[in-house]
């Protein structure tokens, strides 16, 4: 990966200043529906496609923000703190 | 034989004035400032330089470009040099490779000449050495020994610093010939911010060896170049293209990481070698490379030479050689044609048109060539052959930035097809519009496709009929373009065997076309990993502990004491009387706002909302699969301020996954990490109030500041938080401070505890002092499976909190689902200590669970630890056998209480 990566704070910047917070998750509200709960821990949704995704500027401000990505070929559509993004 | 210097000539790179001493195979040699290793040596009357990767064959100059494997050497310690691109300095130590027991006399050579008509066949190892199959682990050992090309010296440490360096550019452009400094000096004066990175020896591309007026040419290039204010990195190589338009470039020990608008691809062609019997012998070099000996270090290569060649490239290269005084006896032109080249004629030099190469011939060094029209034949004596089979342009970077390449018909190689937007390619697409034989189809011995991996046109042969109809296929078979030069001495010449085999006409395009993947050149992977970014941390105190004998090691970043020399001695002034460590490695938080206290509710499995003011709780954090991630306690410092602390190591990661969740929440809160800026002491001891008491006004008696307590004092004239804590087992006081007064705050501690006589201690002291207490340390007696209920921890976690918290929902399935695994205390019955991950074994000696720490306690005289067991054998009391790697069996006992001081009245004295 050597993509350039937009951070709300500091504007593009290499990727491998930040570190990769995985695909948003939805967080089930209980343990009573255990398949949901363990789907929840233990299963990515792996798209191959535009995924929303968390990043943390751990080499610089040390925000962490969301991004829209498309998987396949690293194109980064739009980042922004949360709440910033539509959809 | 040594070759004097020819006169002195514009476009030479050397100084006459400045000779260079260095060592070649243990033996003396010199050269001028400027020479190569290639060079000089060759100057000196070297001509072998290498031996070949599979047959040892003796392997000299070919091209002088950097483009071949021929001249690897080791030099001063580093395997993989290319002789002909790297500069010699006085002392420098240059080695060959891979030739035992000497360059000159090698026997592995004669695996090559046992086998002449046949060779090691391609696939040699894996159908040879498998049968019968017990003797694999024999041939195993002497095959790896004779495997690969250079050594690396274990003890070789760069002592240089390599760097990386980010640059963004509007115009990079990869190679510095008249095309690239053309581009560079048009795109720069159009106000554009510009670099150019060129990787030979001197700019100009084949300006740069091509004689005086070329020369010339390249130096005024040059001039406006610089003028045009470009910015020239030479020599220096881009390594490949890579995602989002990244290209690093390598100039000494820096990576250059460039990001540019516009990429122009002007990194010329690439002269090819011809394919026939011998021609990968000494003697037998590029025309290339002749032209740079005479050219830019003002060699005569030879006294008489061939020129083979299949357009005026051998031309240039016949009039250069006689014009450096060597005898060319005949330039052999596969073209067909009546009338011989004019500049031939001028130069008294024979053409013989339509000729081929059929065989170079000698033992160790060229003696001449047969070359053959038809049937008829001609034997030419020389000392030196020189091939031109055309050029190439190498397609790899354009291919790497997104475009297509197609072969052209009339030009004979891959050109450009579709360029993505950004990129431009400038240089001429080389090529020739002659036809290039494929092989000698009447010679009888090795003709050399590969010289990298020493692929000839039988195993090319071989493979087609084996089955592998492509390129492709062909190349993971026999590995071709594998080797070093990436396919640039062999790729076009492959195709063209391999079409050849399999009927079709010249169009490599049916046998297809590898892909060129970076890195282009040879790179280190100290290039590749650079500086680090993540220096050694050293607490605020580190001097002091240096200087005192503290061993000091590595703890995660940062170097901690592992004692002062006596661990048992520090380890018995703690439980005696007075002790000092250092803990400014913590890791500490400072969590804020209105939502502070709501917000750890949600992180911590225990409660924090309720905590009085001025009290200090422990807690662990768990994800949110119920695993325990890290622990440390917390601290009220107001209805909205919370002081954390977290482990030395988890610090960074602790800081992430709260920011993380607050991001997630979106509470008012703010996290700051005040990790550096705050030292922080554990004075530890019975005699820990009193030594204290003399340095603070703060009441320190035990209904004023119990057990848990914490609060601002201002200790030796420091502002700080003090917390009263103990997990080495004894009456403690945990002193967090800023880290500006770090080493003067610990001085007046030592100096205030003199007369009790402190000691301070290391990490090793406090691991038995803590074992001693049970205390579970997070990431020795805890993995990524551990979680709180089966940890020993069960108090800790309260399911009937109102809020939601991280790990509740993966922590309620495994208390529906109930405990498997136990993590419990066990004292030795024999005072012998099991290694740490010994296995604790059932009634059958089958393994049922594991020793997680395990020390003697000098203070209880047994030994103690924490192990994994199954709930079965984790009521208190059960006798368990641990059995050590040492061989022997250790009976224990089950027991859940602290081994010392079981009911923590120490602790709150």
């Amino acid at each position: 990966m050597s993509f350039i990566l937009t951070c709300p704070n500091c504007g593009g910047r290499p990727v491998d200043e930040f570190s990769y917070g995985g695909e948003i998750t939805s967080r089930p509200r209980s343990s009573e529906d255990e398949r949901a709960l363990f789907s929840y821990l233990y299963f990515k949704r792996n798209v191959a496609g535009d995924q929303r995704e968390w990043w943390f500027h751990s080499s610089g401000c040390r925000e962490w923000f969301l991004a829209d990505r498309d998987t396949r070929d690293n194109r980064v559509i739009a980042t922004a703190l949360p709440g910033g993004l539509d959809g | 034989m040594a070759s004097p210097r020819l006169s002195e000539h514009r476009g030479e790179l050397i100084d006459r004035n400045r000779e260079i001493a260095f060592w070649w195979d243990g033996e003396p040699h010199t050269g001028y400032a400027g020479d190569t290793i290639a060079s000089a040596l060759y100057a000196e009357g070297v001509r072998v330089f290498s031996r070949s990767f599979k047959y040892h064959r003796p392997r000299g100059l070919l091209c002088c470009s950097g483009q071949c494997p021929n001249c690897l050497v080791a030099v001063d310690g580093e395997p993989s040099v290319r002789a002909c691109m790297t500069p010699i300095h006085g002392g420098m130590r240059v080695d060959h490779i891979n030739a035992w027991p000497s360059l000159e006399r090698d026997l592995l050579h004669l695996v090559g000449r046992a086998t002449p008509s046949f060779g090691m066949q391609v696939g040699f190892y894996y159908k040879t050495f498998i049968r019968p199959r017990w003797a694999w682990k024999y041939y195993e050992k002497i095959l790896r020994g004779a495997a690969g090309l250079g050594v690396i010296d274990p003890l070789h440490r760069p002592t240089e610093r390599f760097e990386k360096v980010h640059r963004h550019v509007d115009v990079l452009v990869i190679g510095g010939g008249p095309a690239g400094l053309e581009a560079a000096i048009e795109a720069a004066a159009g106000g554009r911010d510009t670099a150019l990175v060129d990787e030979g020896l001197a700019l100009g591309g084949h300006l740069a060896y091509s004689g005086h007026a070329a020369a010339g040419r390249a130096a005024e290039l040059v001039q406006q170049a610089r003028e045009a204010g470009v910015l020239i990195l030479q020599p220096a190589y881009a390594a490949g293209v890579y995602e989002g338009g990244l290209v690093p470039v390598f100039q000494g020990t820096t990576m250059h990481r460039f990001r540019a608008a516009e990429l122009v691809l002007a990194n010329g062609a690439i002269e090819q070698p011809l394919v026939f019997e011998g021609n990968d012998l000494p003697g037998v070099m590029l025309g290339v490379g002749a032209r740079r000996l005479i050219n830019q270090f003002r060699i005569a290569p030879a006294e008489e030479a061939v020129v083979v060649c299949v357009d005026d490239g051998g031309i240039d290269a016949a009039v250069d050689l006689a014009n450096a005084g060597v005898a060319v006896r005949a330039v052999v032109d596969t073209r067909d044609g009546t009338e011989p080249d004019q500049r031939l004629v001028l130069a008294d030099i024979e053409h013989l048109r339509g000729f081929a190469p059929v065989r170079a011939r000698g033992r160790d060094a060229v003696t001449g060539i047969d070359v053959a029209r038809g049937s008829e034949r001609r034997r030419l004596a020389a000392d030196l052959v020189v091939m031109s089979g055309g050029s190439v342009m190498p397609h790899g970077f354009l291919v790497q930035a997104g475009g297509k390449v197609r072969y052209d018909r009339e030009l004979r190689v891959y050109v450009p097809d579709r360029l993505p937007e950004n990129v431009r390619v400038v240089s001429p697409a080389g090529g020739t519009t002659s036809d290039v034989p494929a092989k000698c189809a009447s010679a009888s011995g090795k003709q050399f496709v590969c010289y990298c991996e020493d692929v000839t046109t039988k195993d090319v042969h071989q493979s087609v009929q084996e089955g592998f109809g492509s390129l492709e296929l062909s190349k993971r078979y026999t590995t071709v373009t594998m080797g070093p030069c990436q396919g640039r001495m062999c790729h076009r010449n492959s195709g063209l065997v391999m079409a050849a085999e399999l009927g079709l006409d010249a169009d490599a395009q049916q046998v297809g076309v590898t892909t060129g993947r970076p890195p282009h050149n040879p790179t280190s992977f100290s290039h590749l990993a650079g500086r680090g970014y993540e220096p050694v941390k050293r607490s605020s105190i580190h001097h002091w502990h240096a200087a005192r004998g503290g061993k000091m090691l590595w703890a995660g970043d940062w170097k901690r004491p592992y004692d002062y020399g006596d661990a048992d001695a520090e380890t018995a002034a703690v439980h005696e009387s007075l002790g000092l460590i250092d803990v400014s490695t913590l890791g500490k938080l400072i969590v804020r706002g209105p939502q502070a206290a709501e917000f750890l509710e949600r992180i911590y499995p225990n409660r924090f909302g309720d905590m009085k003011l001025a009290r200090v709780r422990y807690g662990i954090v768990c994800g949110d699969d119920g695993s325990i991630l890290d622990d440390g306690t917390v601290a009220r410092l107001s209805e909205t301020e919370y002081y954390v602390t977290t482990t030395s190591s988890g610090a960074g990661g602790m800081e992430q996954w709260f920011t993380w969740w607050n991001a997630v929440w979106g509470m008012d809160c703010q996290i700051v990490n005040v990790t550096s800026a705050i030292a922080a002491v554990n004075v530890a001891g019975p005699a820990a109030r009193t030594a204290l008491a003399k340095l603070t006004d703060f009441d320190l008696g035990n209904d004023a500041f119990p057990y848990l307590g914490a609060g601002h004092a201002q200790i030796a004239g420091v502002p700080c938080l003090l917390l009263r804590i103990g997990f080495v087992g004894e009456l403690g006081y945990e002193i967090h401070y800023p880290s500006a007064a770090g080493e003067y705050l610990w001085g007046a501690l030592m100096q205030a505890g003199e007369e009790f006589s402190v000691q301070p201690f290391g990490l090793e002291p406090q691991r038995v002092l803590r074992l001693e207490k049970m205390h579970v340390i997070i990431g020795q007696d805890t993995n990524a499976e551990s979680q709180p209920l089966e940890a020993a921890m069960p108090w800790i976690v309260k399911l009937d909190k109102e809020s939601d918290w991280i790990g509740r929902y993966s922590i309620e399935f495994f208390k529906r689902r109930g405990d498997r695994l136990a993590l419990v205390g066990w004292e030795g019955r024999n005072g012998a200590v099991p290694k740490e991950g010994a296995q604790v074994i059932g009634a059958t000696g089958e393994p049922a669970g594991r020793i997680t720490s395990s020390r003697f306690s000098h203070r209880l005289g047994k030994s103690i630890g924490i192990a994994w067991v199954p709930v079965g054998m984790a009521e208190e009391g059960t006798a368990i056998t641990i059995s050590d790697p040492s061989g022997s069996r250790i009976p224990a006992s089950v027991t859940h209480r602290p081994f010392y001081d079981p009911d923590g009245e120490k602790l709150r004295s």
